[in-house]
This record gives structure tokens, sequence and C-alpha cells, in this order.
């Protein structure tokens, strides 16, 4: 493994070694260790094309735990709003000598672009592509599942996971899918009509309108984002219809499983897609995902560039 | 492939290891085991009940990873963690004993004091070793050995113990040059 650019490429092997991993630094991050001299040496690149608070940030203080140099990178402020080509940025990083890049592009397959081409050296991470896949966020949301509903070193076999709302142009819903359902959880999307994807029918999910009936049969709701900066047409009435059909509110809430947990991968829409009530329940795990974000990029870090690239991982 | 150690010798080597460890410390209140994992951790529980049995009290006795401070890091595939637990009482001011199943390079053991000067200042850092193999790369030496290994850098040095292997014996193959 040498890229992270999609789940798609993932094995389950790796997937789970990557869980794993992430479960042993979690206890070391818990612990007096705070900061792991495993990276000394490597400079990590920040690349972000596109707004991010909390997965930069997660990249970064994982880079900073394990003692790698971070470099950041954004968009506003940098050539590239001045129309800088992606490869002659990827070249200029390459000059500088860095390891690894983190990106995160607007354009579906940015990720994919930069490792595909020989201009530059180091590992690519996908921090988000587009409404493609963002596959760190979907191993940490399954981390998280495991962590609550699951036991260390399994998979999710049995676990049921709704996911709810703009699955469309939800990066984080197309990465959760490959991965939960490769792992052995079921999958339901919930989410009007207008808001799934072309093709959906082949995904390996069930499809439902009906939130109020999954709700209670499942033991994670996945609350996606309504991306307001994504919704220039009409695909729902008005902010008030979504809500009351797909938001997640006290009385839905009321009909939840008994240990099931309620995630959300942020920013939220507070009224909008969830209610404030519900995001700061007991049953919210909403922090504790950007928690376990810390650890999972520190595994992803670690297992592409702490061992020597020609020789393959194997567990 | 010979017989270095088998069986019998192995569980003498472990009895003596525990009766140095207390004579060489006055007893067993200030000792913490600290195992590195894979095996040295099944050594260092091991060596723990022979120095409850000898001394009739409770021993402090956990593991320590060292991957995440190797410096052979990037001539390796990545390594799978191994859990690291430290018993109650901590490394602060206490004599800990790190225990692994051989010694040769001493590049485990240096990232062991690292990984150790993370987590606190002990009184003393002791080392106790199943197997010395010789050709240390740096200025490391053991204070408690099981047995002394004479062996060219070729050769492989196996441990096996019936926790993970079902047999407890040192075995030496000849290595292809």
């Amino acid at each position: 493994m040498r890229h992270l650019l999609s789940i798609a490429d993932l094995s389950k092997v790796e997937a789970l070694s990557i869980l794993n991993t992430a479960e042993t630094l979690s206890r070391v991050s818990d612990g007096p260790m705070k900061k792991l001299p495993t990276l000394r040496g490597r400079t990590i690149v920040n690349l972000f094309a596109e707004d991010s608070t909390r997965t930069r940030i997660s990249f970064e203080a994982a880079a900073k735990r394990l003692s790698a140099d971070v470099i950041n990178f954004s968009a506003k402020g940098s050539s590239v709003s001045k129309g800088e080509s992606l490869k002659d940025t990827a070249q200029t990083l390459q000059a500088m000598g860095a390891d690894a890049v983190i990106i995160r592009h607007s354009a579906s397959g940015a990720a994919q672009t930069l490792a595909d081409n020989q201009w530059m050296s180091g590992s690519v991470i996908n921090a988000g592509d587009g409404t493609h896949e963002h596959p760190s966020q979907a191993l940490l949301d399954a981390f998280t599942i495991r962590k609550h509903l699951g036991h260390d070193g399994d998979d999710l076999t049995g676990i049921r996971v709704a996911i709810i709302g703009d699955i469309l142009h939800s990066r984080v819903a197309r990465s959760n899918v490959l991965l939960l359902t490769m792992l052995g959880a079921h999958v339901t999307l919930v989410a009007p009509p207008t808001l799934l994807p072309v093709g959906v029918e082949s995904w390996p999910v069930t499809i439902s309108y009906d939130f109020d009936q999954v709700i209670e049969s499942v033991d994670a709701v996945m609350m996606l984002r309504i991306q307001l900066e994504r919704m220039s047409e009409m695909f729902f009435p008005n902010a008030r219809e979504y809500s009351l059909y797909f938001g997640l509110n006290k009385d839905r809430l009321a009909k939840m499983k008994a240990n099931a947990i309620v995630m959300h991968p942020g920013p939220m829409n507070r009224g909008l897609e969830i209610t404030a009530d519900s995001a700061d329940s007991a049953r919210s795990v909403i922090l504790e995902q950007v928690t376990n974000g810390v650890s999972v990029r520190m595994a992803i870090l670690y297992l592409l560039l702490a061992g020597s690239q020609e020789l393959e991982f194997s567990l | 492939m010979s017989l270095a150690l088998p069986a019998p010798d192995m569980a003498r080597a472990i009895t003596r290891i525990s009766h140095e460890i207390l004579e060489r410390n006055s007893g067993s209140e200030s000792i913490t085991l600290l195992g590195i994992p894979t095996r040295g951790a099944h050594l260092a529980s091991r060596i723990a009940t022979s120095m409850r049995e000898i001394a009739g009290q409770e021993i402090q006795c956990g593991t320590l990873d060292i991957t995440l401070h190797r410096d052979d890091l990037r001539l390796r595939p990545p390594r799978a963690l191994m859990p690291t637990n430290i018993p109650p009482l901590g490394v602060e001011g206490r004599d800990v004993v790190l225990v692994d199943d051989v010694l040769f390079s001493g590049r485990t053991i240096r990232a062991a004091l690292d990984a150790l000067g993370e987590i606190g200042r002990p009184r003393t850092v002791q080392l106790a070793v199943l197997v010395d193999r010789g050709h240390r790369q740096l200025p490391i030496r053991a204070d408690y050995v099981g047995k002394n290994l004479p062996t060219s850098p070729s050769q492989v040095i196996k441990v096996h113990m019936t926790e993970l292997d079902g047999v407890d014996e040192v075995t030496l193959e000849e290595g292809e040059m």
C-alpha cells in the first residue's frame, strides 16, 4: 500500500490492519507517550484546495504526534488562486522534498491524478475529492462503530447502519458504503429520491424513503450534512420539510434501539439535518468521531510512511 | 538445525534469572518487569510467576511495545503494532527490568530505553534476556542472561514458547550467507 486514494482500492485485510493499528495508537495517545519519534524527518504536505477544518487539523495533529514536519498549503492565498495547475503545484512540492501529500480537492479524481502521474514520488492520501470518496472519514466511522458496537480486531458483521441525507453529493456516504459493507455491516440509505445518485440500485445497500421505519431497527445512524454550497438546484421543497421527513429530532431519537449511536461527519447544520438536542444527546458520538479521527489518521500515516515503500505490508 | 536450549534447561534458566533479579534488588517491592512483545512479554510473565513463588509477593509485570521507536523502520515493511501495558505502579522511581528473548544487535533495547524515557524516570533499568547471541552494534549489555550462545551473524536463533508455538525450546539454524 503506497497511496490511500479510495476505499475501493483497499482489501479487507488492509482495512482491518488500519483499524487495529489505530486501536493500538489510540491507547498510546491516551497513555503517557503523547509524542512518538516514528516519522521524524519526514515531511508531509497538507494540500487543501477546498475548505476544511477538522480533516486538515486532524491530519496535522496525527502527523505531529508522529513527529513528522507538516507544511500547510491552502488554495486561498497560494498560487493556485492565480491559476497554477495541479501538476505545477505537485512538482513544486516534489522539489521541496515532500514525503507525502494529503490532498483535498473539489474535483473528483484529483488524488488519483496526482498518484498516477509521476509528478512527485511521495505517497498521496485522499482527504476528499469532489463527490467521489473520503476514505479516512469512512475508516474513522468504522473505527467508532466497532468501538461502540463491535469487538476489538473483528469486522462489523451483523451491525446495521443507516446513512441519512444527501447521498448524491456525499463522498462520505460513498466511502462508508464501500467500507462498511466490505466489513460485513448492513447499510440502509435513507434520502429523498432527488438526493440519491443514478445507479444506486446496484450498490450493495437497502434503500428507503421512510426514516421513521428504518430508525427502530438500526444500531447506528449516520446523519449527512445538507451541503448548502452544492444545493443550487431544487432537491427538496424547503428546509423545514426536509427536517420533518429526514431530520433527526427528539421523537426519532426516542425510537432508537437501546445501544444505538448517532454519528455525523461534521460540520453540522444544527436545526436542519439534526436538532441541537439530538447532537448533544447521550447517544451522540460526534465528538468521539473527531478524537478517533486522529488515531485513524496516525495509523494511515504510520502504515504508508514508516516502513520501506518497496516492501508490501501483510498481516 | 540444532537444539540450543531444551525445555528443562529453559525452565532452569528462567528460575535462575528470577533468583538473580531478587538477589540483586534485595527483594521484589521496587521491581517492575516489562516484557518486549511478543516473546519477551511471555517470558516476563513467566519470570513474574517464578518470582512470585520465590518471594511470596505480587510482582508488577507489563509489556512495552517499542515498534514506534525503532531506528530501522525505514528498512522494512511496516510492522503491526503490539500493546503496551504499564502496570499500576508505573515506572517512576522503580527498578525496571526489561525482558526480551534474544539479545543481538542491541537496537531493540536502545528503542526500549527511548520508549521508557517517554513514560517516566525509573530509578534503574536492568535487562534480562533468555539468549545472548553476541554481535552487538551498540554499547549495551544484559544484567541477567539465560544462556550465552556464540553464533555467526548469518545463523538464525528461534525461541519457541508453549504459549505461542506449543513447545519450549531454543533452536539454532544455519542461515544462508
